[in-house]
C-alpha cells in the first residue's frame, strides 16, 4: 500500500463534520499538491476507495447497459417485420457491432469489476485492494475507452465489422471509415484498464486476506474472480496483439491481413479466439460466484461441494485456453484442427456440469426462501443450462457446420450471456444492494423485474433456435416474405415474437430501473444483515465505513460470517443462534485496532487516462495531439511516481477510539 | 510504465499489515505482468514465424541480416544484463554510488543496443525493406520494434530510477525497486535471446 | 566489484555473490558464441536442436539465476511459467493448425 496514506490514529483533533472526511494538507513535496477533498464531486473524481470505485463503475456499467439494450431494441424491431426499413444494411451491421462490443466490454466486464472492486476486498477482511491508485487508473482508462469508442456515433459512424471485427473485412480496404479505428483504440485501451486491474486483484488476493483465510477457506465469489483476473492477465495480451497488428494495418499501411500480399486470413481470427474464448468465461465466472453465495443463503444451506466449486471453476479457466478455434469450424481448419478442438470443447462442459450440479444439491433439502435475488440465481440455473446443452450442439464439429453463423449460435449464446450472466448480475444487485446502499430494493418490483425479464428473455432468445435451423444467417439487416419459409411457423413469425419477446424484456429492466428510483427516494434504512448470509462482508456496516473492518476479523472457517452467529448445539446437533450480525458488527467496533492506515486520493489516475486517451484519438486525427497525449502520459506518469506522501497527522476518528462508540453517518 | 511507484511501501512492512504469502506486493504484479508479457511476445513471434516467408516484394530475410552485426549488439543487451544484477547487488548492500554507476552502464548498453537497432533498420530500408513492403517486413519491424520500444522504456527508467536515487526520494525499500526494475530489463534480454535464434539465426 | 565475505544470509536471500553472476555472464556469453558460430560452422542435422537448446538453456539460466526465480519463492515461479507455458502452448497449437511444424 502507498505511503500517500491516511493514518487514522484515535484522539487526534478532528473535525468529523456529518461523518465525512475533512484532511488538511501540510506539505507537499512533489509537482502538485495532493488532492485533498474528501467531499463533493471532487471526493468521486480523485477516489482511490474501491468501494467508491465499485460504485462509479457499477453506474457507468449499467448506462452502458441501457446503451447496449437500446442497441438491440433497435435490432429486433427493424427484423420484427419483412422489409424492414428502419436501420439501413450499413446501420444495421453498425447497430449489431456496437451491442455486441457496448455490452460485452462496456456493460459485463465493468459490472464484474464492479462487484469484485466493491465486494473482493471484504469477502477477503482488507481494507482496500494491493494498488488502490492503479484500481482508480482501471476505472478511468475504462471510461475514456468506453467514451472513445461510442464517440465513433457521432464522429463518422460506429465501427461495423462484428464484435470479432474479421480481418481483411475489417481492413482499410473494405472498412475504409474510422468506425473501426475508434473500435480498436476504444479496447486497448480498456483492455489496458482490465489488464492492470486484473494484476491488482490477483495480488490483493495472494497478499491481503484476514489472518486465518487460507485460500480454501475463501468464499467461491471471490475464488471464480481470482479465476478471472488469471484469465484476463494471459488473454488480454493476446487481443492487444491482434489490435496492434490491425492498427498498424489500417493506420499505417502495413500488410499483415492483406491477402494479395500473401496474408492468411485466419491469422486475425486465431488471435481474436485465442482472447475471445477465455473472454466468455471471463463473462460468466463472476455470476457464477455470484449465485454461488446466494443459493446457500437463500437454501439456508452451505454450499454443497466447496472444493469441487472451486476446481472446476479452476479447471473451466485453464481448459478455456484450449478451446478457441471451435469458433472456426467452418473456416477451413482442416479435419485434424477440427477434431482436435471439438474434443476439447467437450471436455471443458464437464467442469461446468459439476458446478450445475452442485448448485442443485445445493438447494436439495434446504428451506428455499424465494427473494428477487435467489429467484434470479435458480432463473440463471435453468437458464443457463439451456444454453450450456445448446453449446454442447456446437462441440460437435458436423452438427455446428450446420448451426454455424445462423441464429442458433445467436439462441446459444445469448442464453448463456443473458440467462447466464445478467441474471447473476441482477441476483447480485439484489442480493448487496443493501450492503452497498443501506437500502433494501423492494422485493415486489424484483419479482415483476425477474419474471418480466424471464419471459422476455425465453421469448426473445427461445425462437432463435428455430430460427436457427429454418436457415436465417446471422447478420442479416432484413428478411423478405419470399424468403421466409412456408407454413404458419415460418421466420416471419418467430421474428415477431422474438421482437415482442425483446420488448417485454425491455419492461422486465425498466422495473428495476423503477426499483431502483423508489428505493433511492424510500428513507428505511436496510438491516444490517437482512438475509442472514454467511461470508465476511456483512460484519459491517451498511454501507460499509471507508475503512471496512473497524477490526481485521481473524478467520477459522469457510463461511466465517455464519459460524460466528451460530453454533452446533451439543445436544440436539443442530446449529443455535447464538449473535445476531447486530452484535457481532458493534463488537467489532468495541474492538477497533488503534491505528487503521487508509490510501489517499490522488489526481494521477485522471490525468494519466486523460493522457492516454488523447494519446489514442491522435492516432485517427493526426501526430500532433499523439504528442501532446504522450507529454500529458509521461507528465502523468512522473506525477505518480514521485506523488508525495501524505502529511503524518490526519485525522480521522474511528467510532470506537477511546472506547466510545460513536454514532456516525457513514460515508457515501 | 513507470509505475512503481518509489513511495509505495511494501504492504508487508506496513505498519504491522502482513502479506498473507510474506511476498511483496510489487513483486508479485512485476512477475504476473511479466507472464503476461509472455503472451503479447509470443504473439508477435508467432506472426513474425507465419510470415517470415511470404515476400511477394523486397529482400528475403537471407539477402537482409546482417549476423555479425546483430551478434554483437545481442552481445551488448546480454552484458547490460550482467550490469544491471550488479547494480541490484549494490542496492542490496544500500551502496548508492555503485548502483548508480552500474544502472548508468546498464542504461548506456541499453542505449547501445537502440542504437544498433536503430541503425540496422535505417540499413536495411535502404536497401529496399520498408515496413510496408511485404509481410515479413512488417512482422519483422513490429516484433523487433516492439521489443526496441521495451527496450527504450527500460533505459528511460534506469535514468529516471538514478536521477530519484540521487535526490534521496524513494522513501520505502530501495533495494526492491531496483530489483523491479531488474526483473523488467533481464526479461526485455530474455525475450531478445528468443528473437535473436529464432529471427536471425534460424534460416527461414 | 566482487564482494570479498559474502554471509550465508546475503547467499540466501539475494541467491548469488558478485563473482557468481559473473560466471553465469561468462558462460552465457560462450553459449552465444556458440549460437553466432552455426552461421559460420556447419552443424549438419544437429543445427535446429542445437540453436533451440542453447536459446532455452540460455532463457533459463536469465530467468533463474540473473531474476533470482530459483532462490525465490515458488509463487513467483508459478505466476510467470504459467504465462510462459500458456504462451507456448497456445502459440505452438496455432502455429501448428498453419501446418509450419510439418516439414
Amino acid at each position: 500500500m502507498s505511503t500517500n496514506e491516511l493514518t487514522l490514529t484515535p484522539g487526534n483533533a478532528l473535525d468529523v463534520a456529518k461523518g465525512k472526511l475533512v484532511v488538511a494538507p501540510t506539505q507537499s513535496l512533489g509537482v502538485v499538491r495532493r488532492p485533498v477533498n474528501t467531499t463533493g464531486w471532487r471526493e468521486w473524481l480523485f477516489t482511490v476507495d474501491h468501494k467508491k470505485l465499485g460504485i462509479m463503475y457499477g453506474t457507468v456499467a449499467f448506462v452502458f447497459f441501457i446503451v447496449g439494450g437500446v442497441e438491440a431494441l433497435f435490432i429486433r424491431l427493424q427484423l420484427a417485420l419483412p422489409d424492414g426499413r428502419i436501420l439501413s444494411a450499413d446501420k444495421y451491421n453498425q447497430m449489431f457491432t456496437m451491442h455486441a462490443t457496448t455490452m460485452i466490454f462496456l456493460f459485463a466486464m465493468p459490472m464484474a469489476a464492479a462487484f469484485a472492486n466493491y465486494f473482493l476486498p471484504l469477502q477477503i477482511g482488507a481494507r482496500d485492494v494491493a494498488f488502490p491508485r492503479l484500481n482508480a487508473l482501471s476505472f478511468w482508462l475504462f471510461l475514456t475507452g468506453g467514451l472513445i469508442l461510442n464517440a465513433s456515433w457521432f464522429l463518422g459512424g460506429a465501427a461495423d465489422g462484428g464484435w470479432f471485427m474479421y480481418a481483411p473485412n475489417s481492413g482499410p480496404v473494405f472498412s475504409p471509415t474510422n468506425g473501426v479505428d475508434f473500435w480498436i483504440l476504444g479496447l486497448q485501451i480498456a483492455g489496458i484498464a482490465s489488464l492492470i486491474g486484473s494484476i491488482n486483484l490477483i495480488v490483493t488476493v495472494l497478499n491481503m486476506r484476514a489472518p486465518g483465510m487460507t485460500l480454501m477457506k475463501m468464499p467461491v465469489f471471490t475464488w471464480m474472480i481470482l479465476v478471472v483476473q488469471f484469465l484476463l492477465v494471459f488473454s488480454l495480451p493476446v487481443i492487444t496483439v491482434a489490435l496492434v497488428l490491425l492498427m498498424f494495418q489500417r493506420s499505417y499501411g502495413a500488410t499483415f491481413f492483406d491477402v494479395s500480399q500473401g496474408a492468411d486470413p485466419l491469422l486475425w481470427q486465431h488471435l481474436f479466439w485465442i482472447f475471445g474464448h477465455p473472454e466468455v468465461y471471463v463473462l460468466i465466472l463472476p455470476a457464477f460466484g455470484i449465485i454461488s453465495e446466494v443459493l446457500p443463503t437463500f437454501s439456508r444451506k452451505p454450499l454443497f461441494g466447496y472444493p469441487f466449486v472451486v476446481f472446476s471453476g479452476a479447471s473451466i479457466g485453464l481448459v478455456g485456453f484450449g478451446v478457441w478455434a471451435h469458433h472456426m469450424f467452418a473456416s477451413g481448419l482442416g479435419p485434424v484442427s477440427v477434431a482436435v478442438f471439438s474434443m476439447a470443447t467437450m471436455a471443458i462442459a464437464i467442469p461446468t456440469g459439476v458446478k450445475i450440479f452442485n448448485w442443485l444439491l445445493t438447494m436439495w433439502g434446504g428451506k428455499i426462501w424465494y427473494s428477487a435475488a435467489m429467484k434470479f440465481a435458480i432463473g440463471l440455473v435453468i437458464l443457463f443450462t439451456i444454453g450450456g446443452l445448446s453449446g454442447v450442439t456446437h462441440a460437435v464439429a458436423p452438427s455446428d457446420t450446420q448451426q454455424t453463423d445462423t441464429y442458433y449460435i445467436v439462441a446459444h449464446f445469448h442464453y448463456v450471456l443473458f440467462g447466464g450472466m445478467v441474471f447473476g448480475l441482477f441476483s447480485g444487485f439484489y442480493y448487496w444492494w443493501p450492503k452497498v446502499f443501506g437500502k433494501m430494493l423492494n422485493e415486489k418490483l424484483g419479482s415483476w423485474n425477474f419474471w418480466f425479464m424471464v419471459i422476455g428473455m425465453n421469448l426473445t432468445f427461445g425462437p432463435m433456435h428455430i430460427l436457427g435451423l429454418q436457415g436465417q444467417p446471422r447478420r442479416m439487416y432484413v428478411w423478405t416474405e419470399a424468403r421466409a419459409g412456408e407454413g404458419f411457423f415460418n421466420l416471419g413469425f418467430w421474428n415477431m415474437v422474438s421482437s415482442i419477446g425483446s420488448f417485454i424484456l425491455a419492461v422486465g429492466v425498466l422495473f428495476f430501473i423503477i426499483n431502483v428510483i423508489k428505493t433511492t427516494r424510500n428513507p428505511e434504512r436496510a438491516p444490517l444483515d437482512p438475509w442472514d448470509a454467511r461470508t465476511l462482508e456483512w460484519i459491517t456496516t451498511s454501507p460499509p465505513k471507508v475503512h471496512n473492518f473497524d477490526r481485521i476479523p481473524v478467520v477459522h472457517h469457510l463461511d466465517e460470517f455464519f459460524h460466528r452467529k451460530y453454533e452446533e448445539d451439543e445436544a440436539t446437533h443442530t446449529m443455535k443462534q447464538v449473535a445476531t450480525g447486530e452484535e457481532l458488527v458493534r463488537a467489532e467496533e468495541a474492538a477497533a485496532d488503534a491505528d487503521i492506515h487508509m490510501p489517499g486520493p490522488s489526481y494521477w489516475p485522471l490525468l494519466l487516462s486523460i493522457g492516454v486517451g488523447i494519446l489514442g484519438m491522435g492516432v485517427i486525427y493526426g501526430t500532433p495531439i499523439m504528442v501532446v497525449g504522450a507529454l500529458v502520459v509521461l507528465f502523468s506518469s512522473y506525477g505518480w511516481v514521485l506523488e508525495p506522501s501524505v502529511p503524518d497527522a490526519i485525522d480521522f476518528d474511528t467510532p470506537s477510539t477511546d472506547g466510545h462508540t460513536k454514532e456516525i453517518t457513514p460515508v457515501g | 510504465m513507470a509505475d512503481i511507484a518509489t513511495h509505495d511501501t511494501d504492504h508487508a512492512t506496513d505498519h504491522g499489515h502482513h502479506s498473507s504469502t510474506g511476498l511483496s506486493n510489487n513483486k508479485l504484479a512485476m512477475w504476473l505482468f511479466l507472464g503476461s508479457e509472455c503472451l503479447l511476445f509470443g504473439g508477435l513471434i508467432s506472426t513474425y514465424m507465419l510470415y517470415r516467408g511470404r515476400v511477394q516484394n523486397g529482400p528475403h530475410p537471407s539477402q537482409i541480416y546482417d549476423i555479425p552485426f546483430t551478434s554483437v549488439s545481442s552481445f551488448v543487451l546480454l552484458m547490460s544484463s550482467l550490469t544491471m544484477v550488479l547494480a541490484v547487488s549494490s542496492a542490496h548492500r544500500k551502496d548508492d554510488s555503485k548502483t548508480n554507476l552500474w544502472l548508468l552502464i546498464t542504461g548506456l548498453l541499453g542505449a547501445t543496443f537502440v542504437g544498433g537497432q536503430v541503425y540496422e533498420f535505417t540499413t536495411f530500408y535502404r536497401e529496399g525493406l520498408g515496413f510496408t513492403t511485404s509481410l515479413f517486413s512488417s512482422s519483422f519491424y513490429s516484433l523487433t520494434g516492439f521489443h526496441g520500444v521495451h527496450v527504450s522504456v527500460g533505459v528511460i527508467m534506469l535514468m529516471s530510477l538514478m536521477g530519484i536515487i540521487k535526490k534521496g526520494k524513494i522513501t520505502g525499500d530501495k533495494a526492491e525497486v531496483v530489483e523491479l526494475i531488474g526483473l523488467y530489463w533481464h526479461f526485455v534480454d530474455v525475450v531478445w535471446i528468443i528473437i535473436f535464434t529464432l529471427v536471425y539465426l534460424i534460416p527461414s | 566489484m566482487t564482494t570479498v565475505t559474502e554471509t550465508h544470509e546475503d547467499t540466501q536471500e539475494h541467491g548469488m555473490s558478485d563473482a557468481g553472476y559473473i560466471k553465469i555472464a561468462v558462460i552465457l556469453a560462450l553459449i552465444t558464441a556458440l549460437e553466432v558460430s552455426t552461421y559460420y560452422v556447419d552443424f549438419g542435422p544437429l543445427f535446429m536442436p542445437a540453436l533451440l537448446i542453447m536459446m532455452v538453456v540460455k532463457f533459463v539460466m536469465v530467468v533463474s539465476y540473473f531474476m533470482h526465480l530459483k532462490f525465490d519463492s515458488k509463487i513467483f515461479s508459478f505466476l510467470f511459467y504459467t504465462g510462459l507455458g500458456l504462451a507456448i502452448f497456445v502459440y505452438c497449437t496455432f502455429l501448428a493448425t498453419f501446418k509450419f511444424f510439418i516439414a
